[in-house]
């Protein structure tokens, strides 16, 4: 018998858009519920216009970006500045949905007569889960943003790279995916609160918060020690050796190594056949590792650099020392770990062609949770959720493709 | 169900056991301060994570870890050694009471206990155990170790940060597990949902890997669709064929901005270089000074900018930035609505203006202590139920008492031998 979905029958209507509304709608949808997202050919979402594109030719459905984000969706135009489109996105709301989603700076839903307030008035069940970078309220919740300043905002950037050198910033817009687990938190608790009382509730959440949930202890070391947390490059508090080191081949080609206890260091200086220097009374403590590292590293990378990533790792992890490839995104594509889980998922998208979805990365063991159907091409959907959701004629259809409120 | 006392949060009909180490520390955070009933089970002498910087005035004490504070709010706390008889007797008593396991050890850790999820289900058959682990439950890895930087490796992070003539480089303060474990937390809620609808429990497998990899915006779909392994850059970032800068000198520190082109350059731009020409320092920019949004969004595609263009353009920016502080930035930036935000560092998000509008930071008791220490408060603001800090975080076996004498009924006497046999 077929696993279950765990939200078979949940209806979310989806008028996020960029990262991390999107990503968490779309996990939704892998996880059973049936999502409707609404999106516009006047303001296409920023994603479909980014890279990266299928055999590099821009197209609107032909990035990769957007698709990932919003797969096992069903996807439809409106254009929410007309009335006739509004009327459409509170049918699928009050008609239909158990739960709205959106990501827009705060006055744009009401600016579409989609205020929470109004919504949930009609609709006292109604679950709105509304997320921004800095939230729906207070004086600068109203500056436009994204992930990509947003991990600046959010305190990542100062903290990576190099203290001789200036802040390197940190891959992707790293704010958004630190508020995805957080957004579907929210959302789940509040499905099981109305599942018990039948009551709805808005939920908002603001990038910045959530992302400083990551940065508390230092945070909290400011305020009570007065400290102000520095960017320290590879090294750690708690580990030494502890970075990245060249290895054997052609271009990028690193691991990273980490030995955190005395048993550790012993295997570590045991795989690399106990030269020397590893009888050095400096090295022989963590504290004495620590004043050397400089030293130390130039001896660790010594080693590293007669085998390849994979060798070294193999090596290290066989003798309990942990170690991991830098990996390249061709490397994770083939990483056996994560083909092992099934975490790329390929599924035909009618322009991209058959290309890697991804599930939210856990698994259960009773019910499924993997995307079913790639991402809808601009459009893609307007007449089976007009028709077969919402019970619309064929004229009223015509009416409002006339009008222009599918645009 | 027994309960100490009745919680009005989203959750407070759940009790949550808590073995994890750091690699699991934020899931029951994040469930507790919803209003579960979280009972955080350390080993007899306290919990590992107790050992993480930085600490209360700098007191290296297993009492005083903010690390350890910061991430078990809401909690209550034993000690507990399932590895004995005693211990996990005593763990099976509650696991009857409990609606979730969250664990963190190597996968095969609990089954060799025989504390697995197929035994615990045969105990509690609504019983949801949440595992969170490195790479997961299964799978060639599955026995590997991984810290955080291993983790940040083979997840795709650390390819793609940092500066090109060094090594790929790391966050300086470590998160994936604290991702791994947020992540648990919704995957945790889904299962319980499943069972509200269905009766049955499940087991739940969380991989770090996985969720790492989930922060790496399209490392995966860049090699897929296009055959590009994306590569580090220091502060910049490649949008297509050019590099583009994300990170801004200025006066007092770094400002946040990316050019880019077409939408985003159509938001930022036009007030930008106004306030360039006002200040005499166009630049590169001198012949676009009359271009509006829409010459932005048509004209500029970030995807085909040479980058001598690009270049030119930041150098100007630099330039105009250099005698300007971050927070004279950025309110211009709120005030003509431009995509600029500072480089914060934890002092300033300490002080942060829109943080404290929104009354983020939360005072809590330590009575321990006798005084109140502000927390990050919550990452959500939701309607039906308070979102709280419950109380602090538990001292080692802060309610032995409370769970073994008071709830589960052992004596005094019977108290004196568990401790002595190391059970608890």
């Amino acid at each position: 018998m077929a696993k279950k979905r765990i939200f078979e029958g949940l209806k979310i209507a989806d008028f996020t858009w960029l990262g991390v509304g999107p990503i968490a709608m779309k996990f939704m949808a892998n996880m059973g519920a049936t999502v409707i997202h609404i999106e516009s050919y006047t303001r296409p979402d920023i994603c479909r216009v980014s890279a990266p594109y299928k055999d590099w030719q821009p197209g609107i459905n032909r990035s990769a970006f957007f698709a990932v984000y919003n797969d096992s969706k069903y996807g439809i135009t409106l254009n929410l500045r007309m009335p006739q489109a509004q009327e459409v996105a509170k049918k699928i709301i009050n008609n239909w949905a158990d739960v709205v989603a959106d990501a827009h700076l705060p006055g744009i839903m009401e600016k579409f007569g989609l205020d929470n307030e109004t919504l949930r008035k009609e609709k006292p069940d109604l679950i709105h889960v509304a997320t921004a970078l800095q939230g729906k309220t207070g004086p600068y919740s109203t500056m436009p943003g994204h992930g990509m300043v947003g991990v600046s905002l959010g305190g990542f950037t100062q903290i990576t790279g190099w203290p001789d050198r200036e802040p390197t910033v940190p891959f992707g817009a790293l704010t958004d995916f630190l508020t995805l687990p957080h957004m579907v938190t929210a959302l789940i608790a509040a499905l099981i609160h109305r599942k018990k009382t039948g009551k709805g509730q808005y939920i908002e959440l603001s990038q910045l918060e959530c992302s400083v949930q990551f940065l508390a202890p230092p945070i909290m070391d400011y305020m009570i020690n007065g400290r102000i947390l520095g960017r320290m490059g590879n090294r750690s508090t708690h580990a030494s050796p502890h970075s990245v080191y060249r290895c054997k081949g052609e271009g990028e080609k690193w691991c990273a190594i980490a030995v955190s206890t005395d048993e550790e260091w012993q295997s570590f200086c045991n795989v690399i056949g106990n030269p020397e220097w590893t009888k050095d009374s400096r090295f022989a403590t963590f504290l004495g590792r620590k004043e050397n590292e400089d030293e130390l590293d130039v001896f660790v990378e010594e080693w590293t650099v007669n085998y390849t990533p994979e060798e070294v790792m193999r090596q290290m992890q066989a003798a309990g020392v942990p170690a991991g490839v830098v990996e390249s995104s061709e490397d994770l594509v083939a990483d056996p770990q994560l083909n092992h889980r099934g975490t790329h998922v390929i599924l035909e998208h009618p322009e991209i062609g058959p290309h890697i979805y991804q599930p939210p990365p856990y698994r259960f063991s009773k019910t499924l949770n993997k995307p079913t159907m790639p991402a809808p091409c601009l459009g893609q959907h307007n007449e089976y959720v007009l028709k077969e959701i919402l019970g619309m004629s064929d004229d009223e259809v015509a009416d409002l493709l006339i009008a222009g409120a599918l645009e | 169900m027994a309960k100490k006392k009745k919680r009005e949060g989203l959750l407070s009909d759940y009790r949550i056991l808590d073995l994890t180490d750091h690699k699991g520390i934020y899931c029951a955070k994040v469930l507790a301060d919803l209003g579960a009933d979280v009972i955080k089970l350390e080993k007899p002498g306290g919990d590992a994570t107790r050992n993480i910087a930085p600490f209360y005035k700098d007191i290296a004490h297993p009492e005083k870890s903010i690390y350890w504070w910061a991430y078990n709010t809401s909690k209550r706390g034993i000690t507990l050694n399932i590895e004995t008889a005693d211990g996990k007797d005593i763990f099976q008593r509650l696991v009857k009471t409990a609606d979730v396991v969250v664990e963190s050890f190597l996968p095969g850790y609990m089954d060799g206990l025989g504390l697995g999820y197929a035994a615990l289900s045969e105990l509690n058959p609504g019983i949801i155990m949440t595992s969170i682990s490195s790479f997961g439950q299964t799978g060639p890895y599955k026995d590997w170790k991984a810290d955080d930087l291993v983790g940040w490796a083979m997840a795709g992070q650390a390819y793609v940060t940092g500066d090109d003539d060094r090594p790929p480089c790391q966050v300086s303060f470590p998160h994936c597990y604290l991702v791994a474990g947020c992540h648990a937390a919704s995957a945790t809620l889904a299962a319980l949902y499943y069972r509200e609808m269905s009766g049955e429990g499940q087991q739940v497998d969380v991989s770090m890997q996985e969720a790492v990899l989930w922060t790496t915006l399209l490392l995966v779909q860049f090699w897929d669709v296009m055959k590009i392994n994306l590569f580090r850059a220091g502060s910049k970032r490649s949008m297509g064929t050019s590099l583009f800068r994300l990170a801004f000198p200025c006066k007092d520190g770094y400002v946040g901005f990316l050019i880019a082109g077409g939408q985003l350059a159509s938001i930022s731009m036009p007030p930008l270089i106004k306030w360039m020409e006002e200040e005499g320092m166009l630049g590169a920019f001198e012949d676009k000074k009359d271009w509006e949004a829409k010459d932005w969004m048509q004209k500029v595609d970030a995807w085909a900018l040479a980058q001598e263009t690009v270049d030119a353009w930041e150098n100007s920016l630099i330039n105009f930035f250099a005698n300007k502080t971050k927070s004279e930035i950025y309110e211009k930036a709120r005030e003509k609505g431009m995509i600029i935000y500072p480089v914060s560092t934890t002092k300033d998000l300490a002080e942060n203006a829109q943080l404290k509008d929104r009354d983020f930071y939360v005072e809590v008791e330590h009575p321990e202590l006798g005084e109140t220490i502000t927390y990050a408060g919550a990452p959500y603001k939701i309607t039906e139920a308070p979102w709280r800090i419950w109380r602090r975080a538990p001292l080692i076996g802060e309610h032995n008492q409370e769970i073994y004498e008071e709830e589960l009924g052992f004596s005094k006497d019977e108290m004196r031998l568990l401790k002595e046999s190391g059970a608890i």
